[in-house]
C-alpha cells in the first residue's frame, strides 16, 4: 500500500471515530460506520443495559430480575432502602460479582459479563467505592498520574514519563476537583471529603463513559456536597452517571426537579420518575420515605 | 474559576538524575571505600599497623553485604508492594547452591578421596553425576543458574499464588512452607546436593586459589558493587511509575484494579526480580564464607531478612542495608561478647522496634526532621 492511500485511509477512519463518539449522532442505524469488537458501540442512545439480573447469596435474593437502561450523557440518581441491591448492582456491574442469570451490556455490543475487572474499566466503565479509596502514601498528584489514561503495561509504567499534556491534563483535572494547591500533599493527609473528590478527579482521568458512583457524598460537609453537585452538574452530557445516593437534599440538587430517579426495592425497581413523582408514589412511601 | 491552571505548582518529574547531590556524594563515598580504601588497608598496610583492616573484617563485612542485597530485595516486595515474604531464603539458598556446584568441580581431584567426583558422591559410593550436574563443570552455565532457577521457582510459585489472589498473613505463610520443604528436600542424600552437609572444602574459583588475599579482596569488591547497583536499580524501579503503581498496589489494590491495571503482571514481576537478587546474593555469599548447606533454607533465615528491613526501615532502600549492617554487626558483637544472649537480644530489638520505632531506623531520621518541623512523608 503507498502511503498517501495508508493516510487516506488513516483519516477515514479517524473522521468515523468522531462521528462515532458524538453523542449527538445517537439514533438512527447509521450505515457505513467502522466498528471494532473491542470498542462499545453507542450508536443506539444507551450507554448501559442490564436485562433481568438475579443474584443470590446463599439463598437471599440481592438482586431479583432488575432491568435498568442508562443512555449516553444521562445522570440517573438510585435511591433505596439499605439492602434493595444498590451495590450488589454495580459489583454485577463492574465484574465483581457473577449474577446467577440475566444479561448486562455496555453500549449495544459488549457483554459485561465476559469481561474481567480491569477490562471492563479499559471498556470505558469506572466505579467509585462507598469508601473512599485513594494510593494513601503517593501524593495527590502521583494519584491521578497513575489514573491518566495510558498504557496499563508493565514495560510501558517502567519508562514512562508524563508530556506537557498530560500535566496540563492533571492540573485540569486537580482544578476541577478544587485539589491544585494540595497537588504536593501526600494523599493520606487529605480530609475525608478531600479524599472523595480525589476519587473523583481519578475516576475523570481515565475519561470513562459511565461513572458509577457509591454514596459519593458520604461524610461531607454540607458546603463540600453542594460544590460535588456542582461538579457532577457539569459532567452530564460529557459522561453517563450513575449516582447512588441516601442523601435526598444531594439528590434534589442533581435531578433538579426533571431528571430521572429510580427506587430500587428488595432488588428490583420498584418506581421510576422525577424525585417528586416518586416522593408521592404510595408504594414508594410505604416501603421508604414513610418508613 | 480561572481557565488556565498554573502548571508550575505541580512537582517535578522525580525521575532523571535518580539521587540529589549529597545522595550521589555518599553512593560515591561508598564506592571509594569498598573499592579503594579496604583494600589498600587490608592488602597494602602491613598487618602490624593499627590502621590495617584485618581478613575476619573483610570477610564479614562481605558477608553482610550479601545479606543487604537480600534486605533490598525484600524492600521491594514488602516495604513497596505490601507483600510479605518469609521465605527469600530459599531463593538465597537457590542462587548458592548453583555457585557451590561450580565450586565443588573445580576442586577436581584434590577432594579427601582422590577422585573426579566430589566428595560426598564419593563417600555415597555414586559412580557418576547425577543429570542436575550436566554442566556443572563451566563457569557460565552455573552463573545461568544462579539468575534462571530462582527466577524459575519464584516465578511459577508466584504466578499460581498471585493469580489465585492470595493474600497477606496467608501467602506468607505459604512462602515459609515453599522454603521449608526445600530445606527438607535439599537435607535428603538422594536429591544430590550433600544431603545436610552441603557443600564445603572448596579450594579454587576460575582456576585461582580461592583462599589467596587477592582472590578475597577481588570477591569483596565485586560484592560491593553488585550491592551499589542493586541499589541504583531498585532507587530507579521506585521513582518510575511501575513503582508507584506498586505502592499503589500495596495501599489499595482494589483501586489499582479497578483503574484498569493488571496487579497479577505487576506483583509478579518484582517478585521475580526480587528472587533474582537474592539468588545473586547467595552466589556472592558461598565463595566468600566456604560453606552452603540446607540450613540457609531454614525458615528462621528467611524471618532474619524481613527483621532486617523492618529494623532498617521499610519502603526507604537505603534503611534496609543500614538494617542488616546494624542487625548482623550487633549479632557479630553479641555472639562473641555474650553467646547466650543473642537471640533474647534479638526478639527484645524486634519488640522495641514495632512499638518504638514503626519506621525503623530511618523512622529516627523523619522524627528529627519533623521537630524541626518540615513535613515528611507519612
Amino acid at each position: 500500500m503507498t502511503p498517501d492511500l495508508q493516510e487516506a485511509g488513516a483519516a477515514t477512519l479517524e473522521r468515523h471515530h468522531q462521528q462515532a463518539a458524538a453523542p449527538s449522532s445517537a439514533g438512527g442505524a447509521s450505515f457505513g460506520r467502522l466498528m471494532h469488537a473491542s470498542e462499545p458501540d453507542f450508536a443506539h442512545g444507551v450507554a448501559l443495559y442490564l436485562d433481568e439480573i438475579s443474584v443470590s447469596f446463599d439463598g437471599f435474593k440481592a438482586l431479583n430480575s432488575l432491568s435498568l437502561a442508562i443512555d449516553v450523557g444521562e445522570m440517573r440518581c438510585i435511591i433505596g432502602p439499605n439492602g434493595a441491591g444498590k451495590t450488589t448492582m454495580m459489583d454485577v456491574i463492574t465484574g465483581k460479582t457473577r449474577p446467577d442469570s440475566g444479561h448486562a451490556h455496555f453500549g449495544s455490543n459488549i457483554d459485561l459479563l465476559r469481561l474481567r475487572e480491569p477490562q471492563i474499566v479499559r471498556a470505558g466503565i469506572c466505579r467509585k467505592f462507598q469508601k473512599p479509596t485513594v494510593y494513601e502514601e503517593l501524593s495527590v498528584f502521583e494519584n491521578l498520574e497513575l489514573a491518566l489514561q495510558n498504557d496499563r503495561g508493565v514495560r510501558a509504567a517502567l519508562f514512562a514519563r508524563l508530556s506537557g499534556t498530560q500535566r496540563e491534563r492533571i492540573a485540569e483535572i486537580l482544578q476541577l476537583v478544587h485539589l491544585l494547591p494540595e497537588s504536593h500533599r501526600i494523599a493520606g493527609l487529605l480530609s475525608h471529603g478531600q479524599k472523595q473528590w480525589l476519587e473523583i478527579g481519578m475516576l475523570l482521568a481515565q475519561e470513562p463513559v459511565l461513572l458509577l458512583l457509591d454514596e459519593p457524598v458520604a461524610g461531607m460537609t454540607d458546603e463540600e456536597t453542594e460544590r460535588t453537585a456542582e461538579l457532577f452538574l457539569t459532567l452530564v452530557g460529557k459522561h453517563s452517571l450513575v449516582v447512588v445516593e441516601h442523601d435526598m437534599k444531594f439528590v434534589d440538587m442533581l435531578t433538579q426537579g426533571h431528571r430521572k430517579v429510580t427506587v430500587l426495592h428488595e432488588g428490583s425497581v420498584l418506581a421510576e420518575g422525577t424525585l417528586a413523582e416518586v416522593q408521592s408514589n404510595t408504594q414508594v412511601i410505604d416501603v421508604y420515605l414513610g418508613r | 474559576m480561572t481557565p488556565v491552571a498554573p502548571v508550575q505548582l505541580l512537582p517535578e518529574s522525580r525521575r532523571g538524575l535518580l539521587l540529589g547531590v549529597r545522595g550521589w556524594s555518599v553512593v560515591i563515598g561508598v564506592l571509594a571505600v569498598i573499592a579503594v580504601l579496604i583494600p589498600v588497608l587490608n592488602l597494602a598496610v602491613p598487618a602490624d599497623n593499627p590502621l590495617h583492616f584485618g581478613d575476619y573484617g573483610v570477610a564479614l563485612v562481605a558477608k553482610i553485604m550479601c545479606y543487604a542485597m537480600c534486605a533490598l530485595a525484600m524492600d521491594l516486595i514488602w516495604g513497596y508492594t505490601g507483600i510479605l515474604s518469609l521465605g527469600h531464603g530459599l531463593y538465597f539458598a537457590l542462587g548458592g547452591y548453583a555457585m557451590g556446584m561450580y565450586l565443588m568441580r573445580q576442586i577436581g581431584h584434590d577432594g579427601n578421596y582422590r577422585s573426579d567426583l566430589p566428595d560426598f558422591m564419593v563417600f555415597l559410593d555414586w559412580k557418576a553425576l547425577p543429570w542436575t550436574w550436566a554442566g556443572s563443570a563451566s563457569f557460565v552455565f552455573q552463573m545461568i543458574l544462579v539468575v534462571a532457577v530462582p527466577a524459575l521457582v519464584s516465578g511459577v510459585f508466584g504466578w499460581f499464588a498471585f493469580r489465585s489472589r492470595i493474600k497477606g498473613v496467608y501467602f506468607s505463610i505459604i512462602t515459609q512452607a515453599l522454603t521449608f520443604a526445600g530445606m527438607l528436600l535439599f537435607f535428603r542424600n538422594e536429591t544430590g546436593f550433600g544431603g545436610n552437609n552441603g557443600f564445603t572444602d572448596f579450594k579454587r574459583i576460575l582456576g585461582i586459589s580461592i583462599a589467596a588475599p587477592s582472590t578475597r579482596m577481588v570477591l569483596f569488591v565485586l560484592t560491593g558493587l553488585t550491592l551499589v547497583a542493586f541499589y541504583l536499580l531498585a532507587r530507579a524501579i521506585v521513582n518510575s511509575k511501575y513503582g508507584r503503581v506498586l505502592q499503589a498496589i500495596r495501599d489499595a489494590e482494589s483501586r489499582v484494579m479497578f483503574t484498569g491495571y493488571d496487579p497479577l503482571k505487576y506483583k509478579l514481576s518484582i517478585w521475580v526480580l526480587s528472587a533474582v537478587m537474592c539468588g545473586i546474593a547467595g552466589a556472592l555469599y558461598v565463595p566468600q564464607v566456604g560453606i552452603i548447606n540446607p540450613s540457609e533454607m531454614s525458615p528462621a533465615a528467611s524471618i532474619e531478612m524481613a527483621i532486617w528491613a523492618a529494623v532498617g526501615g521499610r519502603g526507604t532502600l537505603v534503611g534496609p542495608i543500614v538494617g542488616a549492617f546494624f542487625v548482623n554487626g550487633a549479632k557479630s558483637w553479641f555472639t562473641q561478647a555474650f553467646p547466650e544472649f543473642w537471640l533474647y537480644f534479638l526478639g527484645a530489638l524486634f519488640i522495641a522496634v514495632t512499638l518504638f520505632l514503626p519506621r525503623g531506623i530511618m523512622g529516627i531520621k523523619d522524627r528529627l526532621k519533623k521537630e524541626k518541623g518540615v513535613e515528611v512523608k507519612a
